[in-house]
């Protein structure tokens, strides 16, 4: 490591893994997605799943959140073999997936959209209600916890940044008590503050015991929170090396595939 | 590391003052509306308006509106539109006329069948758009002409070939339950109150207001249920959702299609209800009940605040919406202006609610 973060990062390497995946493969037809991807994320650790467009980096988190089913290779969850049918599924067991378009409605407060089919309620019979001070209650003081001050319960998320969004999704999954955390792309559309805002949210969640497997084909961004990386090229695992033991330089090059990136590298002097 | 340190307040974020908070409301452009449609009136027209007897003359057919325009308002916050509402005014009509006149049912059985009858109509409506994927726009016109075409034709075959079902009156006069859908409520109250001089009454002591027409307390009791059911119910917060994003709201585990088919139901069930109410008013039931009253409901609930994108809007917008539209239909003939003034009017209200509703819009969401 050229550098060090401001992050203390996780220490997780006895704890036994969440969800441990082995030998994963996915066939679409005559097309291979997966050919044998083996991955698994520990409590308290921040997992970095990293590849170039079309490496399999999407099918392979649609499989974990139980979008897809693998068609050969184990899943155990908490040591067990276990199988999703659906996302709801995976969900219940306690994996949840912040997608890119983040599931939040702009025009709707960031409390309503917190609780958005899940609303706490008090009262029986007819006189069941949306416990609407409660809520708001939870719902500030989880958004403080993130570092995010709202201006107030009833603020429409529309009018939160990109960064906050994120944040917000991040906070209501973990409020929900996921277990992993598959952050797709996070950063991908992100300003340099408010991506760095994204990454203290990783490192706080992951402070809880939360495991997150972060998406991303920004090394450097990778780099800043991840504890263990993993490289995906053309289906395959390229290996899974430890904080420390890799240099950005190398992880670059294992995403690329190596040849081309750098002879590309060279003619660009070394910006990329 | 849980720490929870106080977070420094973000000195760009400007705090909001009061008339800004006011402004995000979405029923502030109807409230407003009413105050200028009231100075309005106040200037031109007799002033006999704003007596109880001027007042209730113009909250009744605001409340036979209103009701359409709340089921209404709810249908389009939860992203969806019904025009077929007027023609089921018409349809439950005479399903209704038939219970009562043909078969000869007491209110007690005709009321809850013809519920049940809108509600299974609603269904169909909301299962089709929900199904096909189709607008609800599109699906609903076909249908604003189907149940119109079936109320005259069912019309016919009721009464051998009038257009008019006559003899509810008759049949439903001495029925107990007959008081909650027609006539005027608080009668002895009324009555007392003239007795004591505290509203007027005519010249043989009866009062001149008999009591409040009993759409005004349906409409009233409609306003203040929706209400609480969209802002203090996890329904509420599902309807908000599912006219926001259908897609985030189901994948966090709203039942969107389950909430879009209800609200078809509501709103064929408030169309029954209005039907119920006329119906009995007037005695009998003909083709022409509701007509276009599905765009006075949008309308209303538009001036009311609520989006055509949906997943914005109150019910309480709605209510005030159809105060607008009652006192401006009432108003004008009040006024020395051709009453045919009000389709200007109206047409010009949409166009500044929208307008307005836009810009709000955009404020809510920190648009640029």
């Amino acid at each position: 490591m050229t550098e060090d973060t401001k992050f203390h990062h996780g220490d997780a390497t006895d704890a036994a893994p969440i969800v441990e995946m082995k030998n994963i493969e996915k066939h679409f037809g005559n097309i291979i997605a997966l050919a044998g991807v083996s991955f698994d994320v520990k409590p308290g650790e921040c997992h970095c799943l990293l590849g170039d467009n079309g490496a399999g980096k999407s099918t392979f988190i649609k499989t974990m959140s139980g979008v897809h089913k693998p068609t050969k290779g184990e899943i155990y969850f908490e040591g067990k073999p276990l199988h999703f049918d659906t996302p709801r599924d995976a969900m219940e067991a306690g994996i949840a997936t912040v997608f890119q378009d983040l599931a939040m409605i702009p025009l709707m407060s960031v409390t309503r959209n917190f609780f958005m089919g899940r609303e706490p309620t008090k009262g029986k019979g007819l006189l069941k209600r949306f416990d609407v001070e409660q809520a708001n209650e939870v719902c500030m003081e989880e958004m403080r916890k993130m570092g995010i001050n709202l201006r107030g319960p009833d603020q429409a998320v529309g009018t939160l940044s990109g960064g906050e969004r994120q944040t917000v999704a991040i906070a209501r999954a973990v409020y929900f008590g996921a277990k992993i955390l598959i952050l797709d792309e996070p950063t991908s559309a992100l300003g340099v503050r408010q991506t760095s805002n994204v990454l203290a949210t990783i490192d706080r969640v992951r402070s809880q015991g939360v495991g997150v497997v972060f998406i991303s084909h920004n090394v450097r961004h990778a780099l800043a929170v991840g504890d263990r990386f993993t490289v995906l090229n053309r289906g395959k695992t390229l290996g899974t090396a430890k904080r420390g033991d890799i240099t950005p330089e190398e992880l670059q090059d294992l995403m690329a595939g190596g040849q081309e990136m750098a002879e590309l590298e060279g003619s660009l002097g070394g910006t990329v | 590391m849980s720490q929870s340190a106080p977070v420094a307040a973000d000195e760009r974020v400007k705090s909001e003052p009061f008339l800004t908070k006011l402004m995000k409301r979405p029923e502030l452009g109807a409230m407003a509306g009413v105050v200028l449609v009231f100075i309005f009136f106040a200037i031109t027209a007799d002033s006999s308006m704003f007596t109880l007897a001027g007042v209730m003359n113009f909250m009744t057919p605001a409340a036979q509106l209103g009701i359409l325009a709340i089921g209404a308002a709810l249908l389009m916050i939860g992203g969806e539109f019904d025009l077929s509402i007027g023609s089921m005014v018409a349809f439950s009509g005479l399903f209704f006329g038939v219970c009562v006149v043909t078969w000869q049912l007491p209110l007690i059985a005709a009321i809850p069948m013809t519920f049940v009858f809108a509600a299974m109509v609603g269904a169909i409506n909301g299962n089709i758009v929900i199904r096909s994927g189709l607008p609800s726009f599109i699906v609903t016109l076909a249908f604003l002409f189907i149940l119109r075409g079936l109320s005259l034709v069912g019309l016919k075959m009721a009464t051998g070939g009038s257009t008019q079902l006559r003899g509810v009156r008759d049949a439903t006069e001495n029925d107990w339950l007959a008081p909650f859908f027609s006539g005027e409520a608080f009668g002895s109250l009324f009555a007392w109150l003239a007795e004591k001089g505290v509203i007027d009454t005519f010249k043989s002591g009866a009062p001149k207001v008999p009591g409040i027409p009993v759409e005004i307390l349906w409409f009233i009791v409609m306003a203040l249920a929706a209400t609480y059911v969209l802002l203090r119910t996890p329904a509420g917060n599902w309807i908000f959702a599912s006219g926001g994003d259908k897609t985030a709201a189901s994948n966090s585990g709203v039942p969107v299609n389950r909430v879009k088919v209800s609200l078809f139901m509501l709103t064929a069930c408030c169309a029954a209800l209005v039907a119920i109410i006329t119906v009995m008013d007037a005695g009998s039931t003909d083709a022409r009940r509701g007509f276009q009253k599905e765009f006075e409901a949008i309308i209303a609930a538009v001036i009311g605040g609520c989006l055509l994108t949906g997943g914005y809007g109150s019910a309480i917008g709605a209510f005030f919406g159809s105060i607008i539209f009652g006192m401006v239909v009432i108003g004008l003939t009040y006024t020395d202006f051709d009453q045919d003034w009000f389709q200007v009017f109206l047409g010009a209200m949409l166009l500044i609610a929208v307008l307005f509703n836009n810009a709000i819009r955009k404020r809510v969401t920190g648009e640029r």
